[in-house]
C-alpha cells in the first residue's frame, strides 16, 4: 500500500473516521490494528520481522526494568539493614552496596546487549547478507578462485531500518533510565509499528511519542484541518515535483554513457530536488496523518538547503536519524573506555591540539560509516557516508583559515557570503548524493569527472532536455513548483507557515488555498496510467 | 444570548460554511473533470457512441451489440427507410463480449427489443485487451450495477475502478493536450452517430489481407463463451430473439474452426447464426471494390446499407418485425436523423 495509492488514501480516511467515532478505550487498539493491517498489505511475511523485533525488545526492556526495580529495592533493603546495624558491613556496607549496584548494572547491560544484538542481527541478516556475499565473491575472484557463494533470496521488509532503530533506542533508553519499560505489550507494539512512520520515519523516541499515541484524542476540527493541510502539502511535493522529475533522473542515470558532462550536473541538481521533495513530502504526509489523529510527532527537517555548511545541513536534514546516531553511537563511543584511553595516548604522543581530535574524528568516522551502510547495503552508500565525514572534517580543519579570511576581508555575516555558503552547501550535498544515483563507486567518480572534461553545455539550448522523458510543460510545472517550495521555506524561516496562515487568513480563504493545491495535485500530479507509481526513496533505506 | 447558545450558533455557522465550501469544491472539481475528459468529437468519435443510446427515442425493435463490425457495417437509417424498423447499435471499438453483454443488460433496463443481433467476432478475445478501448466502450454508460460489472470484467492489469468513478484521476494528464474542441464541447456534445451507426463515405477497395496465422487453440475461450451463454439466457428470460452474425469484414480472419463452433452453438441453443462473410458478394451484393472504406476491414455507407437491407429482410420475414411508422413522435425523430444522415452522406 503505497502512500500515493488510492487504497492508502481510503485506508487513512477510514481509520481517521473510525478513530473519532470509536469510544476512548478503543482508540489506541484501533491504531495498532490499522498499523498491522497496513503492514500486512506490504507483505504478510514481513509481519514476522516487525513482530520479532517487537517481542525481543519488549522482553529485553521489561527484564531491564524489572531488574532495576528489584535492584533498587534490594539496595534500599541493604541500606536499611546497615542503618539498623543488623547486617554485616561486608554484606550491606557502602562498598558491598556499590558492588551489588555495579553487578546489577552489568546484568542489565548484558540484557540490553543481547536484546539489541538480536534486533540488529535481524536487520543485518536481511539487509546485509547479500552485500557480504557479494564482497566475499569479489575477494575470491581477486585471489583467483572460481568458487562463488550463491546469493540468498531475502526481501527487505518495509521500514525495517526505521522500526529496528526505534526499538533499539527504546531498550537503551530504558537501560539509561530515561523512562520505565512499557508493560502492556500491545501498547509497545503500537509504538514500534505506528503505521505512518513505518515507511520512512521519523525515527521516534518512546519518551516523545508513546504518551500521545495512547491518549484518546477527542475530535477537534482545527487539529484535523492542520493535519490535512500538511498532508496535502506533502502530496504536492511528492506527486507533483518528486515523481515528475524522477523520469528525467532515471533516464540520465540508467544510460550514463549517453549523459555525461552537463548532464551529470543536471543529475546532481535534479536528484537533490527529487530527494528533497520525496523525503520531506513523505514526512509531511506522515506527520500530517498523525496530526489528524491528534498525535504530534517530531519534526525531521528544518529547511536543510538553507544551511551554511554540511555539519549544519545534517542538523537540519533527517533530524531524528542524526540525533539517533549522535545519542546511540557517537556519544557512547566517545566516552567508551578504549576511546578515552586512545585520547589520552594521542594527546601524550601527538600533542594536545592534534591528540584531542583523534577520538572525536574516529567516533565521527564510525558514525558516518554506519550512517552510510544504514542507508543501503552497497559501497556507494559507504563511500557517500565517508564523503560526508571527509567534508565535515576538512571544513572543521579549515575553520581557523576562514576566521583569518573573514577578519581580513570583513565578509562574515554579509548577505553575499551567506548566499555563497548556502550555494556551496547545496552543491556539495548534491555532488555527494551522486553516489545514490550511479550503479557503483568507480562509475560515480568517472561521471563526476566528466563534468570537467566533457563540455556539452550547448545541450541546454538544443532541445536535448526534452528527450529526458519530460516535455516543456513538465519543466514549467517543476519550475513553478520549485519556486513555491522555496517561497514557503523562506516564509517558514520565521515560524510555522500554517500558524501564520491561521492568524492572517480566514477559514474560507485557507480552504480555497488548499482546495487549489489539491486540484493542482490531482491535475498536475505524476500518477496514474502512463506514470510509474514511485515508492518513496527513503523507504528503501 | 447565553454563551452556550452562542457556541451552538457558531458551530452551526461553521458546519454550514464547511458544507457550502464542500459543495462548491465538488462542483468546481466536476467542471474541471468534464473539461479534461476526452470529447470524442474530432477524429476519434467512437468513444461518444455509448452515451448516445440514452438520447435515442422510442422502443427499439432491434438492438445490435458488438464491435466495429456492427457499428460500421449496418445502417440503422436504411433499416428505418426500407422496413420502418426502429433499431439501435450499442457497439464500440473492439467491444468485448462481456461489454456487449453488460451494455445489453443496461439497455434492457429501459426497453425490451424484439430481436438482439450480436456480432460474434469479439469471441476471439478471452481477456481484457486495451484500456483505451475499455474507456471508449464504458465511460458513456450510465452508472448502475451493469456498468460496475462491465468495468470489473473489462479492467486491464493496471486499471483501477476508482479511475472510472472519478474520471479526472484517469484523464488529469490531458491538461497539456487540451484543444479548442475540449472547451467547445465542455458541457454539451454533438450527436455523432445515427442510432449507433458510424457513417463513413470514403471508398478504398479491398486489398490483399495478411495470411491467416495458425491458431494455437481453435476453441473460443471459456470466459468469452460464458458471456455468450449469459447473453443467450438473458434474451431467453426476456423473450427476445437472439441472432448471431458474422459481419462481412475481411479482417481479422474468421477461421473455419470458429465458424463451426458458432454453427454448433446456434444449433444447440436454437438460435439463428448467419455468416454474412460467406455470402457477402453472392447474396448481399457487397462489392469489395466500392463498398468498403478501409480496404475490406469495414463497410462504407453503401456497404452498410446493403448489409442492413439483407438483414432487415430476414428480420421481417423470420421474426415478423413490423414497421413502426405511424408513431408521429418517432417519425419526427427519424426525419431529423435521416436529414443528418443525408447531409453526412452527400458531404
Amino acid at each position: 500500500m503505497l502512500f500515493t495509492s488510492y487504497q492508502f488514501i481510503g485506508f487513512v480516511i477510514l481509520l481517521v473516521a473510525l478513530y473519532y467515532v470509536l469510544p476512548k478505550k478503543a482508540k489506541w487498539p484501533l491504531l495498532l490494528l490499522g498499523s498491522y493491517v497496513f503492514y500486512f498489505f506490504a507483505g504478510w511475511k514481513f509481519l514476522f520481522y516487525i513482530a520479532g523485533v517487537t517481542v525481543i525488545t519488549y522482553v529485553a526492556a521489561l527484564l531491564i526494568s524489572r531488574n532495576k526495580n528489584r535492584a533498587d529495592a534490594r539496595f534500599a533493603e541493604l541500606k536499611a539493614l546497615e542503618k539498623s546495624g543488623e547486617g554485616a558491613p561486608e554484606e550491606c556496607g557502602k562498598e558491598a552496596r556499590k558492588r551489588y549496584k555495579e553487578s546489577q548494572k552489568k546484568k542489565r547491560r548484558r540484557i540490553m546487549g543481547v536484546g539489541i544484538t538480536i534486533a540488529l542481527l535481524i536487520l543485518a541478516v536481511v539487509k546485509y547478507t547479500n552485500f557480504t556475499i557479494h564482497n566475499i565473491n569479489g575477494l575470491l575472484s581477486a585471489f583467483g578462485s572460481s568458487q562463488r557463494i550463491g546469493f540468498l533470496t531475502i526481501a527487505l521488509p518495509m521500514g525495517i531500518s526505521f522500526y529496528t532503530f526505534q526499538a533499539v533506542s527504546y531498550v537503551i533508553d530504558v537501560y539509561r533510565e530515561r523512562h520505565e519499560a512499557q508493560k502492556n505489550f500491545f501498547k509497545y507494539a503500537l509504538f514500534v509499528g505506528f503505521f505512518p512512520q513505518l515507511v520512512q520515519g521519523p525515527i521516534s523516541r518512546y519518551g516523545d511519542l508513546a504518551k500521545e499515541l495512547f491518549t484518546p484524542h477527542p475530535f477537534n476540527g482545527r487539529v484535523l484541518e492542520r493535519g490535512l493541510e500538511r498532508v496535502i502539502w506533502g502530496y504536492f511535493k511528492k506527486v507533483v515535483i518528486a515523481d515528475r522529475i524522477l523520469t528525467a533522473v532515471n533516464t540520465m542515470i540508467d544510460t550514463p554513457e549517453n549523459y555525461k558532462g552537463v548532464y551529470v550536473f543536471l543529475v546532481m541538481m535534479f536528484y537533490a530536488l527529487e530527494l528533497y521533495a520525496d523525503f520531506t513530502g513523505g514526512i509531511d504526509i506522515t506527520i500530517g496523518i498523525a496530526e489528524m489523529l491528534g498525535i504530534p510527532m517530531k519534526e525531521n527537517f528544518e529547511r536543510p538547503f538553507f544551511s551554511k555548511n554540511i555539519a549544519e545541513y545534517w542538523r537540519r536534514w533527517h533530524i531524528t536519524m542524526g540525533t539517533w546516531f549522535t545519542d546511540y553511537i557517537f556519544y557512547p563511543i566517545s566516552v567508551s573506555g578504549p576511546m578515552l584511553k586512545l585520547g589520552k595516548w594521542s594527546r601524550k604522543h601527538l600533542g594536545e591540539k592534534v591528540g584531542k581530535r583523534i577520538p572525536v574524528y574516529l567516533a565521527s568516522f564510525i558514525v558516518w560509516f554506519t550512517t552510510g551502510i544504514w542507508h543501503g547495503a552497497s559501497w556507494n552508500f559507504i563511500v557517500w557516508g565517508l564523503g560526508n565525514f571527509v567534508v565535515i572534517m576538512i571544513s572543521q580543519e579549515l575553520e581557523p583559515l576562514y576566521r583569518r579570511f573573514h577578519k581580513r576581508f570583513h565578509t562574515d555575516g554579509s548577505t553575499t557570503y551567506k548566499t555563497f555558503q548556502v550555494g556551496r552547501t547545496v552543491l556539495l550535498m548534491s555532488a555527494l548524493r551522486l553516489f545514490d544515483c550511479y550503479r557503483d563507486v568507480p562509475l560515480t567518480f568517472k561521471m563526476f569527472g566528466t563534468m570537467f572534461t566533457t563540455w556539452n553545455w550547448k545541450s541546454f539550448g538544443n532541445g536535448t532536455l526534452l528527450e529526458l522523458g519530460l516535455v516543456r510543460s513538465d519543466y514549467v510545472i517543476l519550475g513553478l513548483g520549485t519556486i513555491l517550495l522555496i517561497v514557503v521555506s523562506m516564509i517558514g524561516r520565521s515560524g510555522s507557515v500554517r500558524d501564520k496562515m491561521e492568524k492572517k487568513i480566514p477559514f474560507a480563504g485557507r480552504w480555497a488555498i488548499f482546495y487549489v493545491l489539491t486540484l493542482v495535485i490531482i491535475v498536475f500530479g505524476a500518477y496514474g496510467l502512463g506514470y510509474d507509481a514511485a515508492q518513496f526513496i527513503y523507504n528503501q533505506f | 444570548m447565553s454563551e452556550e447558545q452562542n457556541t451552538r450558533k457558531n458551530k452551526c455557522k461553521r458546519v454550514a460554511l464547511v458544507l457550502a465550501l464542500l459543495v462548491l469544491s465538488a462542483l468546481l472539481t466536476y467542471a474541471v473533470d468534464l473539461l479534461l475528459r476526452p470529447k470524442y468529437m474530432g477524429e476519434v468519435t467512437e468513444g461518444a457512441l455509448t452515451a448516445e443510446y440514452y438520447q435515442a427515442k422510442g422502443r427499439h425493435q432491434v438492438l445490435f451489440v458488438g464491435d466495429c463490425e456492427v457499428y460500421e457495417n449496418f445502417s440503422t437509417v436504411q433499416l428505418w427507410r426500407e422496413f420502418g424498423i426502429n433499431s439501435f447499435i450499442r457497439g464500440g471499438a473492439q467491444q468485448l463480449v462481456w461489454q456487449s453483454y453488460y451494455l445489453l443488460e443496461d439497455a434492457l433496463r429501459y426497453e425490451t427489443p424484439d430481436v438482439v443481433v450480436f456480432n460474434v467476432l469479439s469471441l476471439m478475445y478471452n481477456e481484457p485487451q486495451n484500456e483505451a478501448y475499455n474507456r471508449m466502450a464504458l465511460d458513456g454508460m450510465r452508472w448502475n450495477s451493469s456498468k460496475w460489472n462491465a468495468i470489473k470484467a473489462s479492467m486491464c492489469e493496471d486499471e483501477n475502478m476508482i479511475d472510472y468513478i472519478f474520471p479526472i484521476l484517469r484523464y488529469h494528464s490531458r491538461w497539456n493536450e487540451l484543444t479548442s474542441e475540449d472547451f467547445k464541447y465542455w458541457f454539451t456534445k454533438d450527436t455523432v452517430s445515427f442510432n449507433g451507426y458510424y457513417l463513413r463515405t470514403e471508398i478504398m477497395p479491398a486489398g490483399e489481407m495478411p495470411p491467416a496465422r495458425p491458431l494455437a487453440d481453435p476453441k473460443f475461450g471459456d470466459y468469452a463463451m460464458a458471456y455468450l451463454d449469459l447473453m443467450t439466457e438473458l434474451c431467453q428470460e426476456k423473450g427476445i430473439k437472439l441472432v448471431l452474425i458474422k459481419s462481412p469484414s475481411l479482417y481479422p480472419h474468421w477461421y473455419e474452426e470458429w465458424d463451426e463452433q458458432m454453427v454448433e452453438y446456434a444449433k444447440a441453443h436454437d438460435l439463428l447464426y448467419i455468416n454474412m462473410l460467406n455470402i457477402a458478394e453472392s447474396e448481399i451484393g457487397i462489392d469489395y471494390n466500392v463498398d468498403t472504406y478501409d480496404a475490406g476491414l469495414h463497410m462504407n455507407v453503401t456497404g452498410a446499407e446493403k448489409c442492413a437491407s439483407f438483414l432487415g429482410k430476414i428480420l421481417v420475414e423470420k421474426y415478423g418485425i413490423t414497421s413502426a411508422r405511424g408513431d408521429k413522435k418517432l417519425e419526427a425523430y427519424w426525419a431529423e436523423v435521416e436529414k443528418r444522415y443525408d447531409e453526412a452522406k452527400n458531404a
